[in-house]
């Protein structure tokens, strides 16, 4: 990809770190290490892969996205925002009471948003029936999933990972988000989660391994997803736990834990948003 | 009820494209016919529950009516949180039906007897929980279900259930169906009990006890005039269901009673009690042991009238 891209895309992550750090900040609301993991994967799908008109976002032929880990919520809200399919407005109600924006993201809380979770092990199999019924009404469309290591705990998600290659589920895009912590501890040590890959790919899936904060390494395997061949695709995102704040990073503490500001002024200098 | 249910899903899957049939690995050759009219829309999503109520939500917010059919404890109990956030919450149009319901399997064991089914899928905002009495009640509650277009669980028999309806009645999802007219008792039944209620009024009519009864196929939501009707005219109220006796129906009237000041009157509840059913038994030693067939419930009427 060319440079000019990649630092575009990069300055565009930096403006939503910063603006996730603040929201958590202002709002009290936490997973700030979670959302953060997942910022650049997300990015590269709203900006060169999902197919959405931000001024239509529920257009029937649109591409799905379902952020499986609901609690890094954040993330997506600061997406759709910057995207323009949530309005800056309503972005700023976190934490309010009785702001439509929860903590986990309701069914249809806000414009973008395609199904609630929070609960994990739902997204995966959700996004099957919804990869079904494109299928069923013959829409072309695709349907992303994001999912967490740690999430892969949970049965349900090999339950779907059963199904969807059984049922040549193949307009299916799921994400893992591997950012080797859970809420108590390194995922590998808790349960047996590796070789991660290696479990996918015996499971029949198109199954890839990137550096999940590499522009050049997500926007490739995006371009390689698009190839329908009878089976769904999973994208194992090797990524670091609160990326791009270095007394975050890799840091489980901030699975919790809410910002200062002094915190936030900390991490927007490093962003160079300050 | 099993067959009637077929039978009418295939009518409606005829009618309405967007009907999806999902079966957890239950129901061999019952099916044959749905797949041979719509390949693509009957999915065996093998004995894993979990993903099909999920992905049941997926495709119904994608303009589908999914119909998830296996075994009533594995299509609630086993997977009762993909209910609760996966349909309820997200407030869709899947009706999941559970089939050998109460202890239509009793011969099984605890593990395919769903006496719990009821007060747990009540629980649940959004969900309608119908538990039809016949065969012909299945039809009609699988066609309301659809035209619905919500949530809603049917809790079915198994096959060979006796018809009581011989004509078609009004069927309403939360209007109850009084079946015969009475003055010294109600009988309010619901889901594969309807038959025995039938019976138990006949016998009570044959020692000059006039009773009333009425099927109870919706338990939520409860019709609230009929039940008015029945609390302002009746002083005895029995209800009967194949369920346990916590949170059923017996416990849903209970409580309707309590939020209406309901003085004066005798509720009596006939279910299961609160325990697992631990040897073997038959649907029909087990309705004698626990007091639900017709010669049980007519003599404990006849009983608590003399009280």
């Amino acid at each position: 990809m060319e440079m000019k891209e990649k630092n575009e895309l990069i300055a565009l992550s930096r403006k939503i770190r910063g603006k996730v750090i603040e929201l958590s900040f202002r709002s009290g609301v936490a997973h700030l290490g979670s959302a953060l993991s997942c910022i650049d994967i997300l990015i590269a799908l709203y900006w060169r892969a999902i197919r959405i008109d931000p001024k239509k976002p529920i257009g029937q032929g649109r591409d799905r996205f379902i952020l499986s880990k609901g609690h890094a919520v954040t993330a997506l809200y600061a997406v759709l925002a910057e995207r323009g399919i949530l309005s800056e407005e309503l972005l700023n109600t976190l934490g309010i009471e009785e702001s439509e924006l929860t903590e986990h993201p309701g069914p249809k809380c806000a414009p973008g948003i395609e199904a609630g979770s929070g609960s994990l092990g739902h997204g995966l199999s959700l996004g099957i029936g919804m990869a079904l019924a494109g299928r069923i009404q013959k829409h072309d469309y695709n349907v992303f999933v994001l999912m967490s290591d740690g999430e892969m705990n949970e049965g349900s998600v090999w339950e779907a990972a059963l199904f969807a290659p059984a049922n040549r589920i193949d307009n299916l895009i799921a994400f893992v988000d591997f950012n080797r912590w859970q809420a108590t501890g390194r995922s590998e040590e808790i349960m047996a989660l590796e070789p991660l890959a290696k479990k996918w790919e015996s499971f029949c899936w198109n199954t890839y391994e990137i550096d999940g904060h590499s522009y050049a390494e997500l926007l490739a395997v995006l371009e390689k997803v698009k190839i329908r061949n009878g089976k769904p695709s999973i994208i194992i995102a090797r990524t670091i736990k609160g990326k791009g704040v270095s007394f975050m990073e890799d840091n489980n503490n901030w699975h919790y834990k809410i910002p200062s500001q002094t915190d936030v002024d900390q991490a927007k200098k490093e962003l160079g948003l300050m | 009820m099993r067959n009637a249910f077929a039978a009418e899903l295939l009518e409606l899957v005829k009618e309405d494209c967007r009907l999806v049939i999902l079966s957890a690995d239950i129901g061999n050759r019952m099916f044959d016919q749905h797949k041979d009219y719509a390949p693509d829309r009957f999915y065996n999503c093998g004995v894993a529950e979990a993903n099909m109520i999920s992905l049941a939500s997926g495709l119904a917010l994608s303009g589908m009516i999914p119909v998830a059919y296996t075994i009533t404890p594995f299509i609630t109990v086993r997977c009762l949180e993909q209910i609760k956030i996966d349909i309820c919450y997200h407030n869709v149009p899947v009706i999941l039906i559970g089939t050998g319901s109460g202890l239509s399997y009793a011969e099984l064991g605890p593990t395919h007897h769903s006496l719990d089914d009821l007060a747990l899928l009540r629980a649940l905002p959004n969900m309608t929980v119908l538990a039809p009495g016949d065969p012909v009640e299945a039809k009609l509650a699988l066609r309301a279900a659809v035209e619905l277009n919500k949530p809603v669980y049917i809790r079915i028999g198994k096959k060979g259930e006796p018809v009581v309806h011989h004509s078609l009645p009004e069927f309403k999802i939360g209007q109850g169906i009084v079946l015969t007219p009475g003055r010294d008792v109600c009988l309010i039944s619901t889901g594969n009990l309807l038959p025995e209620a039938v019976e138990a009024a006949e016998k009570l009519g044959k020692r000059k006890i006039s009773a009333q009864v009425t099927s109870f196929h919706t338990i939520k939501p409860l019709d609230q005039e009929l039940l008015k009707d029945i609390f302002s005219k009746f002083k005895l109220i029995v209800t009967i269901e194949e369920h346990g006796l916590i949170g059923g129906l017996g416990g849903a009237v209970a409580e309707w009673a309590a939020d209406h000041g309901v003085k004066d009157r005798s509720i009596v509840r006939c279910g299961i009690p609160d325990r697992f059913l631990h040897k073997v038994g038959s649907q029909e030693n087990y309705r004698k042991e626990f007091g639900l067939t017709a010669t049980a419930i007519s003599e404990r009427i006849i009983k608590e009238l003399a009280k």
